[in-house]
């Protein structure tokens, strides 16, 4: 009986030494993922002289709203950021609608050419879209579309990915009885998607929406080529050009930094958890 | 063909489809229903031809020609290609490209899967609390990571040389550095993609049956034997995805170097990477025929190291079995 006692106390110390020990390195390794978003504000509520010194100043300052106003003098942040959300928000509110609707068709209805037709869309997710850069930029130019959002939102308002993704949700969450009760109702396709598969696939709407918003939002190479006229510039091009003329104002370009990523982290920590568990799913199903 | 083999499937005889029809497939379309199914899908492709595959042919008529977007275009064969191949800031390119990778992937995917591992563990409390915080750098704009990562690595007052100097070491000059500003570069990739892949691979775990960690547990094995005779083999598949798309992204390295360095890839091009390279032909220098032949050369290496990892990654699972 006593010596029983004493394996079990020692396998419980065992057991908390080793959970100390894993959540110091578990913390270590957040400190070192949150660091840069902290050291982030820091810069931006301090002056540029105060960045330079040293040794460095690791705590806030209160220069936040001198930088701030810095970056509304310097460039049109205002209008970057108007542009970046109408771009981001048209482009999210036509992905989740197209994909969901292909997803939804995908994976409920048979018809002829599906597999292949399924097949071609797998296929152009390994095409990567840096290969043909100049051309699209050349057809573009064609089109009329050089800094124009419909050069940003139109190629990429449905995508091989989200229908993917709806497809894989689709088919596992909309019960079959309920088209075919629709359709001795009478509901015609569009209504099926409207009534039946839209309430089902609110989650996946969601995960896609977010997901989406976020490549929308931090989208800089295709941006920067196509958007010549500062005034349409979004953010991402606003902030880089900020970065290149004033790369000695630390404090103020920072600023424009933190402005820039606020919004992305609110919208991601509203949505986090489902988030985070889908992006992994989505994945591994690839 | 072989007299064995089955015979062909015969299209059904139009009055054999009705008791079909009624017996399951009530989704089965009739040529008439079949318009609105091919509407839904019909947007996808329709994108595609117009800015898909039409750029992509485009894109090879293209490397054919010397264009520099505004004049009259000129055929010049294979010349855009010969001149690549012999391109020595091309070759640059890829060789600065893949020591980058290295540099940050290998770190990256070996911490990420034993980070995985540890957040795993039962013992672990507020584990959702990890997930967003190691998830948090995935979704930072890499524009506003490499305005911050300039700092951390500034030549004379950044953070990191506050630090060496703190430690009484010599200061180093990252930003002018061979070697300095591909770790920049590689760390900022390593930050932002670890606790993402962490994710991903602690997805994968959760696949792997407890039974056997039980049966492994019950037969005296520690942890380290636990990870690497279990978690790791049958993490393999997980293993293969995740060392795949981080190539084919870590091959696609622009933002980084470019806002971080500039359009030529800082001192001595040691930033710049292929599609870094591909933008200044293209699109500061004007020269819009190469810039789309260095497309097709960056497309072969993709697919060409993309094929490599698979052989790689796979052999040793042909191994056991």
């Amino acid at each position: 009986m006593i010596v029983s006692k004493m394996v079990k106390k020692s396998i419980r110390w065992h057991i908390q030494i080793k959970s100390v020990v894993l959540h110091i390195i578990l913390l270590l390794g957040t400190a070192i993922s949150l660091f840069p978003f902290y050291w982030l504000i820091v810069m931006a509520t301090r002056k540029s002289s105060d960045i330079f010194s040293y040794p460095p100043k690791l705590v806030f300052g209160s220069q936040l709203w001198e930088n701030i106003v810095h970056v509304w003098l310097a460039i049109n942040f205002f209008g970057a950021f108007t542009n970046t959300l109408l771009v981001a928000c048209t482009e999210t509110v036509l992905v989740v609608f197209f994909c969901s609707l292909a997803g939804f068709t995908f994976a409920k209805f048979t018809f002829r050419g599906k597999n292949p037709l399924f097949v071609i869309l797998l296929v152009t997710m390994m095409i990567p879209s840096q290969l043909s850069a100049v051309p699209s930029f050349v057809l573009m130019a064609r089109l009329g579309w050089v800094s124009s959002f419909k050069a940003l939102i139109v190629p990429g308002m449905v995508t091989a990915f989200g229908i993917f993704w709806m497809r894989q949700y689709a088919s596992s969450s909309v019960p079959g009885e309920l088209i075919d009760a629709g359709r001795i109702d009478g509901c015609g396709h569009f209504r099926l998607y409207w009534h039946i598969a839209l309430p089902v696939l609110r989650p996946a709407l969601a995960f896609l929406g977010i997901f989406t918003f976020i490549h929308a939002w931090n989208d800089y190479m295709w941006p920067l080529i196509i958007l010549n006229d500062p005034a349409k510039y979004t953010l991402q091009v606003a902030l880089s050009q900020l970065n290149g003329i004033y790369s000695t104002d630390y404090g103020m370009v920072m600023a424009g930094a933190l402005l820039a990523t606020i919004p992305l982290l609110i919208i991601f920590l509203l949505g986090s958890r489902h988030f985070i568990a889908n992006i992994a799913a989505g994945a591994l199903k690839e | 063909m072989s007299i064995m083999s089955p015979p062909p499937i015969m299209e059904p005889p139009s009055d054999a489809v009705i008791p079909i029809a009624i017996a399951g497939a009530r989704r089965h379309s009739t040529a008439r229903h079949a318009i609105p199914l091919y509407l839904s899908i019909a947007p996808f492709y329709i994108l595609f031809a117009i800015f898909g595959l039409f750029p992509l042919a485009f894109s090879l008529y293209l490397s054919f020609q010397k264009w520099d977007g505004i004049g009259t275009m000129q055929f010049v064969g294979l010349h855009q290609f010969t001149y690549l191949l012999t391109d020595a800031y091309f070759w640059q390119s890829i060789v600065n490209t893949l020591e980058i990778w290295l540099l940050a992937n290998i770190p990256m995917l070996t911490v990420s899967v034993v980070l995985a591992f540890l957040l795993a563990s039962p013992l672990v409390k507020l584990r959702s609390f990890y997930r967003i915080a190691f998830f948090l750098p995935h979704i930072t704009s890499l524009v506003a990571l490499a305005i911050i990562f300039s700092s951390l690595f500034s030549n004379q007052f950044g953070l990191l040389n506050a630090l060496l100097t703190v430690l009484r070491l010599p200061r180093i000059a990252w930003l002018s550095d061979p070697w300095g500003i591909k770790i920049a570069l590689a760390a900022m990739i390593f930050w932002r993609s670890l606790g993402y892949h962490a994710l991903i691979f602690m997805a994968g775990l959760q696949n792997i049956p407890s039974v056997l960690y039980e049966a492994a547990q019950i037969d005296g094995a520690t942890s380290r034997q636990i990870f690497a005779r279990i978690t790791l083999p049958l993490l393999r598949p997980v293993i293969l995805f995740t060392v795949i798309t981080s190539t084919i992204s870590g091959m696609q390295v622009f933002t980084e170097p470019q806002v971080l360095l500039g359009n030529d890839g800082g001192p001595g091009r040691q930033g710049m990477t292929m599609v870094l390279y591909l933008y200044q032909q293209a699109f500061a220098n004007y020269q819009f025929g190469y810039g789309a032949a260095i497309g097709w050369g960056l497309f072969a290496v993709i697919a060409l190291f993309s094929l490599l990892n698979w052989i790689v990654v796979q052999r040793p699972g042909k191994h056991q079995s």
